[in-house]
């Protein structure tokens, strides 16, 4: 039997966490190494599972099935495709960075067992294919969440820990209704299945009213979490009130479980009516991006202000899903990597600034880049990255979205350009009230980054480069999936992408029957290397 | 000589590298890595002459030329569908020309700032950006796709935001950084939207030779056409400094002058003119550039004559010498646009080409006229004149570099402006000829004001004028030498220039509006000349000696000429119209407005939501639970201390208000699950 990679994926963080919470209370240094050796390890082992990866498969890798709880036809099943490596990836190596640089204030030895904790829910969420494990990693996620900011935040953290806490929980509750309902509406003969797989075969049964009903059970618990405009009000709080690594992760991961959410469990389960209320999707992410622009600029503290930028980019995102082109999902998942990357950056960088200068008001702040130029040009390259600058991550992405988005959906595309440049307006206008001028008094006296920190801000800087100068081996992995993904809901919708006028061919997408076959035959086989067998997509089993 | 041609990636790629260098270990070099920058432009200036002179061979060898030398595979980019994007140069003599009038510029700069900025603050900082910028430059006019053209486009605006505000102590500077990047960044999103368009009109290709050929096939749909072009035009107007945009360039003179020079008058602003001249199937066809009567919308040929005489008014009025350039600047970029919207391409890139080298110069010039004669002023009025005696060879230099931009023959600005003239007549603009012919003499009045107001009259500043060092009159010489013989390469009716720039796209082009070149025209030439030459007399009696007495003063008389030109120095408004109009509304109300929305409204919901239900839930909990089935069960009256402490608990601790609004929240769901367990609908 292979190695079960992913099993150990989220058991490792999850050992980690028991590890660090029975190590003494006197013993803070033993914690702090067996936490950051964990993690360390963690990244290690997400490495080389995308060494092992195959490229220009479009099924699930790795996966492991064993049967859990069969009478509720729940299952212990994982699997990684093509959407789900690089987020994976990214939570494996952004982990670290966010539990061994920023300084933690309060008791090290809970916050680490916390992270881990997390890390494990995290990851446990990007690979589940049941739906009840599923739900269970995205819950875990919320506990150590709420935690860390309530434990280890600011001044108002409680508020805005419970806010992050009620609001998501609100949030799932849709989503439980949603899973319980789609289960018990799919069954066959009495026989519940939670698995992914099983699920997204049968719900083309389900009455049209059925499905879209609960798509948006689902769709709410995501937009929540992702958040969609106007569910963002929780975001600001929270942000601004986690301690930074509960920044980092927060913006990083945490907001991608719920981009994720929609592509894996919204538009997968149900690509019909996904199709179909799309538009009010799309309306919603687009105004997001320029609501949360604008919000952005004018913004007196520079956690909040990178939040609402947040509230843009996730907009972004969201637009390429909907566009339901190759190119838009595809820069909608780089763009999550992207997002994860620059944002995960600017809090850090953020956090910087805050631990010397105790606070983060931008009045306050003023000519840094005289008393700390590594750190100003460290930021403004975060910064160019974030405001999709071509030759570094952001563009890539950015661009994608607005060719998939372009062919299906054109105003929507205009509209979302103009919120690209937005993006210039706010993050340029604070680099200039921040690092320009002459610096006077505290902010003369400021120190650069250290060792330490650059170690932290390296790996980030090389991957804003290197996806923004070569995205074509992230591309190859993340595209096959997608195009998957693709014609599954072409096959819901067959009405979908039929060249709209003038705008030329758009991308074929093999019209193939077999469309669940790539995803089931390495399910069914319980292996990545089985050819695909046939298995009759929407019919009755 | 191929060599030269396959290899041609190596010129941006070496000052690339440069820029890493400088940045990593720049500081512990000798000369804090400004060596390292010169070193490396000189490098890629060498091969670009190479590139040229082998370019030059291929051209005149034969049919050959017609094909551009592509390298268009350097590497896969990335893979998309159906469409490769591949990492790879372009070289034809459009690509050659800028290629060499980009190095050769950036030579003169970054030779000239050795001297120029010695001691400076950020001295390293400053080749790093100059390094990367002419990198930046140098790719996109080398560039075989349109994501590489714009990977260079937008580097080209983050070099200038840095180089700009270089000086960013100053708040001036750095406003004027920031509006460069964004109101160039403004016209991207036209750029952003043309590209997309091209994309999909040319069947899902970035290659821009593809997007022509299937612009010029006629197979695109003239209205989608005429939307990308005018959303590329968009991008043209805020990069190329094009009315009503123009307003970032003035500003941006706030940079160190060698980077005026650099990027605001011989590259970064020509980025515009060179997107319409690389893209010419696409304009040619959306614009009917060759067949005029066809329809009446040339927005091309519109923008860059509007530009010509608006800008040519503003530099009568200003103060600042580098201003004066600056919309000297804006005024002859006028000229390309309205040359490639008349159909005069060659002329366009001609005129782009000489442009550069006397502007260059013009820079400089003012620059070494600061360095060493105004104590580091530009205020022509205030610190300036009488300079021509001690500063001698600043001054040939600059009354040359002024006559070529005046056009006075035979030096290059001559040439190049005459044929653009001639081809707008020749091919049935005659508005737009004599919208130029006004242009010339509009040129020829303010560069003879500048002139006269820097290096004649009395010295009204109080520093102590000198002549520059040699790092300075040397790349003035240079570029002097230049500015006289440049235009000689397709005067004088020989015409190598347009052999060797001849380009297939816009022959084609050409040919589908059964146009041809037009023919150099004495007549023409002796016409534009003479007008030219009335301006300069005309100002310079109006300045020397005071002549036409009625109209100094006229401002202080008259109450129209002074609206008048309260109108020109307010620069119309624009400034007033984007900064507080637009952008103040966008900043202010526009964004408080939506977070009041967001803070009162949404949040307020949210909030709202909690207190409700906690009202709902105290009363749940205090009348039903606590007095009615609590009080039943025990029969107890509620003590009325214990009660008040539970109050006040709830009250202070929000953890109860949250569980009831997750209560709330759960009834709905509760009933919607139940509605859709049961099918009901």
């Amino acid at each position: 039997m292979d190695f079960p990679i992913l099993t150990t994926l989220i058991f490792l963080p999850a050992a980690g966490a028991a590890a660090v919470a029975v190590v003494p209370k006197t013993r803070e240094d033993i914690a702090k190494v067996i936490g950051i050796a964990v993690a360390v390890a963690e990244a290690v082992l997400a490495i080389f599972m995308l060494v092992d990866f195959k490229v220009g498969e479009a099924g699930f890798q790795f996966v492991s099935h064993q049967d859990w709880i069969p009478d509720f036809g729940i299952s212990w099943h994982l699997g990684v495709d093509g959407i789900s490596l690089f987020l994976v990836l990214l939570t494996a190596v952004i982990f670290p960075i966010a539990m061994a640089g920023p300084k933690i204030h309060g008791q090290p030895k809970a916050f680490l067992g916390w992270m881990l904790l997390l890390e494990a829910g995290c990851i446990g969420t990007f690979l589940a294919m049941d739906l009840f494990l599923f739900f269970l990693m995205f819950e875990l996620t919320l506990v150590p969440m709420y935690f860390l900011i309530s434990g280890w935040g600011y001044a108002n953290r409680v508020y805005a820990a419970l806010k992050f806490f009620i609001f998501t929980l609100a949030g799932s509750a849709f989503l439980l209704v949603g899973i319980l309902a789609v289960v018990f509406l799919t069954s066959s003969g009495g026989h519940l299945s939670f698995d992914l797989i099983d699920v997204a075969r049968r719900t083309s049964q389900l009455t049209q009213t059925e499905q879209r009903l609960i798509f948006m059970g689902f769709i709410i618990a995501f937009a929540v979490k992702t958040p969609l405009f106007p569910l963002h009000t929780w975001l600001p709080d929270a942000h601004t009130e986690a301690p930074t690594a509960g920044s980092v992760i927060l913006a990083a991961v945490l907001l991608k479980l719920g981009t994720y959410g929609i592509l894996r469990f919204g538009v997968f389960l149900f690509p019909k009516a996904a199709v179909d209320l799309g538009p009010i999707l799309l309306t919603a992410a687009v105004i997001g991006m320029t609501y949360g622009a604008i919000v952005a600029a004018m913004q007196k503290d520079l956690k909040r202000l990178i939040a609402y930028s947040s509230v843009a980019h996730l907009g972004f995102i969201v637009l390429g899903i909907f566009a339901f082109t190759s190119q838009g999902i595809s820069g909608g998942v780089l763009q999550m990597v992207n997002h994860g990357l620059s944002t995960g950056a600017l809090f850090l960088l953020v956090g910087m600034i805050y631990e010397r200068r105790h606070t983060r008001q931008i009045s306050e702040l003023h000519g840094l880049q005289k008393s700390v130029p590594i750190m100003a040009a460290v930021f403004l390259v975060v910064m160019m990255s974030s405001v999709g600058l071509p030759g570094l991550n952001g563009f890539v992405g950015e661009f994608l979205v607005l060719l998939g988005t372009f062919i299906t959906h054109r105003w929507w595309a205009v509209v979302g350009s103009t919120g690209v440049i937005l993006a210039a307006v706010y993050l340029l206008w604070a680099y200039q009230r921040v690092f320009h001028g002459v610096p006077e008094g505290e902010n003369a006296k400021m120190l650069d980054m250290t060792l330490r920190e650059k170690a932290m801000m390296a790996p980030l800087l090389l991957g804003i480069v290197f996806l923004g100068v070569y995205p074509k081996p992230v591309l190859d992995r993340i595209q096959p999936s997608v195009d998957h993904l693709i014609a599954h809901v072409q096959h819901a919708d067959p009405s979908l992408h039929l060249p709209t006028k003038g705008v030329g061919p758009v991308v074929a997408v093999g019209r193939d029957d077999n469309v669940d076959g790539g995803s089931t035959a390495s399910v069914t086989s319980g292996s990545a290397n089985a050819a695909p067998a046939p298995v009759p997509a929407g019919g009755t089993p | 000589m191929t060599w030269f041609l396959t290899n041609a990636w190596l010129i941006p790629l070496i000052p690339a590298l440069s820029f890493v260098v400088i940045l990593l270990f720049g500081k512990r070099l000798p000369n804090k890595g400004s060596e390292v920058g010169v070193i490396a432009v000189s490098a890629s200036f060498v091969l670009a002459i190479g590139t040229a002179i082998a370019w030059i061979q291929r051209a005149t060898s034969g049919e050959e030329h017609l094909r551009p030398a592509a390298n268009n595979d350097l590497f896969l980019w990335f893979k998309f569908g159906p469409s490769e994007t591949h990492f790879g140069i372009h070289i034809d003599g459009l690509a050659v020309m800028l290629l060499f009038v980009v190095t050769f510029i950036a030579l003169m700069v970054h030779i000239f700032s050795l001297e120029y900025l010695r001691g400076d603050r950020r001295y390293t900082y400053y080749f790093a950006a100059l390094s990367l910028f002419t990198a930046s430059m140098l790719t996109m006019v080398s560039a075989s796709n349109s994501l590489q053209l714009l990977l260079g486009w937008e580097g080209m605006g983050v070099c200038s935001f840095m180089l700009i505000g270089h000086w960013w102590e100053d708040k001036a500077n750095s406003d004027a950084a920031l509006k460069a990047f964004l109101t160039t960044r403004t016209g991207d999103i036209g750029l952003l939207i043309g590209l997309t368009m091209t994309f999909f009109l040319a069947g899902q290709t970035f290659d821009i030779e593809k997007i022509n050929q299937a612009a010029l096939a006629g197979h695109m749909p003239h209205t989608l056409l005429l939307v990308a072009g005018i959303a590329l035009m968009g991008a043209v107007v805020g990069k190329s400094a094009q009315f009503p945009l123009h307003t970032w360039l003035p500003d941006a003179m706030a940079g160190p002058t060698p980077v005026s020079a650099l990027i605001h008058a011989a590259t970064m602003v020509v980025a515009g003119v060179y997107l319409v001249a690389r893209f010419y199937g696409v304009f040619s066809q959306a614009f009917h550039i060759f067949t005029p009567g066809n329809s009446g919308f040339n927005l091309v040929a519109i923008i860059g004559g509007v530009t010509i005489i608006i800008a040519a008014l503003l530099a009568f009025v200003q103060h600042d010498i580098k201003k004066v350039l600056a919309y000297s600047t804006v005024s002859q970029l006028g000229y390309m646009v309205m040359a490639l919207g008349v159909g005069a391409w060659t002329a366009a890139i001609f005129h782009l080409f000489t442009h550069a080298f006397f502007k260059a110069d013009l820079f400089l010039g003012a620059g070494s006229v600061s360095h060493s004669g105004s104590h580091h002023s530009f205020d022509m009025k205030k610190d300036m004149g009488g300079l021509r005696k001690q500063m001698p060879v600043t001054f040939v230099t600059f009354v040359i570099g002024s006559a070529a931009l005046a056009g006075i023959f035979p030096l290059a600005g001559f040439w190049s402006k005459d044929e653009i003239l001639v081809g707008a007549g020749h091919n049935g603009y005659v508005a737009f000829m004599v919208i130029g012919l006004i242009g010339a003499m509009m040129t020829a009045g303010y560069m003879t004001r500048c002139v006269w107001l820097t290096f004649f009259g009395e010295y009204r500043g109080h520093g102590h004028p000198h002549e520059s060092p040699r790092q300075i009159t040397g790349p003035l010489i240079i570029l002097t030498f230049m500015a006289v013989v440049a235009g000689w390469v397709n005067g004088f009716g020989l015409h190598y220039f347009q052999k060797w720039t001849a380009n297939p796209v816009v022959e084609s082009a050409m040919r589908l509006g059964r146009v041809t070149e037009a023919p150099f025209s004495w007549a023409a030439a002796a016409l534009s000349v003479t007008l030219v030459l009335i301006a300069i007399a005309f100002a310079w009696a109006y300045y020397e000696y005071h002549a036409f007495g009625f109209l100094h003063g006229l401002t202080e008389r008259n109450a129209t000429a002074k609206a008048g030109y309260t109108f020109v120095e307010q620069k119309y408004y624009l400034d007033h119209l984007w900064t507080d109009v637009v952008v103040g509304s966008i900043k202010r109300p526009i964004a408080a407005g939506a977070y009041w929305v967001n803070q009162h409204v949404i949040d307020g919901a949210v909030n709202g939501t909690a207190a409700g239900s906690r009202v709902v839930a105290e009363f749940v909990y205090r009348y039903i639970d606590q007095d009615l089935v609590d009080g039943a069960v025990n029969g107890t009256a509620f003590s009325a201390e214990e009660g008040g402490s539970i109050l006040r608990r709830m009250q202070t601790g929000r953890v109860q208000q949250y569980a009831a609004a997750f209560f709330g929240f759960g009834v709905v769901i509760i009933g919607i699950g139940l509605l859709a367990l049961t099918h009901s609908f």
